[in-house]
């Protein structure tokens, strides 16, 4: 078993930014534990700070104050290139507007970041091969991004953040960009992921369709946490209309 | 159960700079080879800019030394016109990188992501501008000299132009050329690069361009 029960950890948190002549106050005094191999929706109104929280965790942006635990190693201690070691082997990235390298094929991108971890090139465009097999996409090796539909796009995006085998998955809106149905088989996928190979899938959005996924669902308004529900109270809540494969 | 990443980051954490990501150069300069080919026509900005001025040198120092007779404040005048265009084409090639980078800040972002180091970006535009300064610059010198003959040959015809500017000058410029054209290109790169880098991947992600 890990050597802790929290991959992630924060710590009052706080985020601000400068709009001209006043200080928005983005996070203030965020506090989360996530435990391992759980799936947490972050969700909250635009504006409330989600993606701030999403770039603090994802060590894309330092907070102001207060800290970011992975793995219990607090990131404000790490140089840019231990960062960046941590990005490449520890943490997946997916946003909302996919962010594929628009001037590489689908098998290019997936195997960008098994370069970054000194993959050779063999291996690499194996592991890449096997990951857009398993996003469904083994048909579109070389396509570029603007061949693929935004579905395909976002599990090019899923296939690169797998590369190097991450512990934890963080999605900025993952399902912000596609139709209902694409949205849904999107989030079927990271649940599929998070289930088969334990990967700890955070992610942040307004999409009510990740409520029935999600383990935990973390409520952000103000750039403070409203509430945190787990899902069976949810479920009471909802009924018991919710998730109804648990 | 994925594997234990604790013991890798940790590992990573305490010995500082020795598990540092080593990128096989040759991984990075196909893909600088690659950006180039697609942002052709940006890639033509700066190397035309390079090209004139590179091709300014190599005119006026052919000319040096094909005519022996030109006095030394004409010399001195001309030297002086070479410096003035080489420096504003450097300011043309920092603006043209300047444009390139901003241009690619979400590619940046994403690369960082990733887990791009910021060397690689660093190595990644040094490459590109490595090889446009070369290219441009030989193409500069081509042009620069082709012309100088040219005007020599015209005057003297081609046997007498060929003799007195010899074929050691011949080399020897164009080596000049080459270097000097690939020195300026790397200094007008130092700053767009370095802004690249250390920019925080958030930061370059929320650009739109």
């Amino acid at each position: 078993m890990a050597a802790t029960e929290y991959i992630v950890r924060t710590k009052d948190v706080i985020k601000e930014f400068k709009m001209g002549q006043e200080t928005l106050r983005a996070l203030n005094g965020i506090s989360v534990d996530i435990k391992r191999g759980e799936y947490i929706s972050i969700m909250g109104p635009s504006g409330s700070g989600k993606s701030t929280l999403f770039n603090a965790i994802g060590g894309l942006d330092k907070p102001d104050s207060g800290s970011v635990f992975i793995n219990d190693v607090d990131m404000a201690q790490l140089d840019s290139n231990e960062l960046a070691f941590l990005r490449c082997h520890t943490i997946g990235y997916i946003f909302q507007t996919f962010n594929l390298i628009v001037v590489m094929t689908a098998l290019e991108n997936v195997r960008l970041p098994t370069i970054f971890a000194g993959m050779n090139t063999d291996e690499g465009t194996e592991r890449g091969i096997e990951l857009l097999n398993l996003v469904g996409l083994g048909q579109r090796l070389h396509h570029k991004p603007s061949e693929l539909s935004g579905g395909q796009q976002q599990r090019v995006a899923i296939a690169r953040a797998l590369a190097n085998n991450p512990s934890i998955i963080l999605a900025d809106e993952p399902t912000g960009n596609l139709d209902s149905k694409t949205g849904t088989e999107i989030i079927e996928l990271l649940r599929k992921l998070n289930r088969e190979k334990g990967v700890t899938v955070i992610s942040a959005t307004h999409d009510y369709k990740m409520l029935d996924v999600s383990d935990r669902i973390i409520w952000i308004r103000d750039g403070q946490i409203d509430k945190i529900e787990n899902r069976s109270d949810l479920d009471i809540q909802l009924g018991g209309m919710a998730g109804q494969e648990e | 159960m994925p594997p234990e990443n604790s013991d890798l980051l940790r590992a990573s954490h305490e010995s500082a700079g020795i598990s540092r990501i080593r990128l096989p150069l040759a991984t990075v300069v196909s893909i600088a080879i690659n950006g180039l080919k697609i942002r052709f026509w940006r890639s033509m900005v700066t190397a035309s800019g390079i090209l004139l001025g590179i091709a300014f040198l190599s005119f006026v120092s052919t000319n040096l030394i094909s005519t022996a007779t030109s006095g030394r404040d004409e010399r001195a005048r001309l030297v002086w016109l070479v410096v003035m265009s080489l420096l504003v084409s450097t300011v043309g090639i920092v603006n043209s990188m300047l444009m390139s980078v901003t241009e690619r800040f979400r590619e940046i972002g994403t690369m960082k992501c990733l887990g791009a180091p910021d060397g690689f970006v660093v190595t990644l535009f040094f490459v590109e501008a490595l090889f446009v300064g070369f290219i441009a610059s030989f193409a500069g010198w081509l042009v620069g000299f082709l012309g100088a003959f040219a005007q020599k040959a015209a005057a003297v015809g081609c046997l007498h132009a060929g003799q007195s500017i010899g074929l050691t000058h011949t080399l020897e410029l164009m080596g000049g050329c080459v270097l000097v054209g690939a020195f300026i290109t790397l200094i007008a790169t130092i700053a767009p690069a370095q802004r690249a880098a250390i920019m925080p991947a958030a930061a370059a992600l929320r650009t739109e361009v």
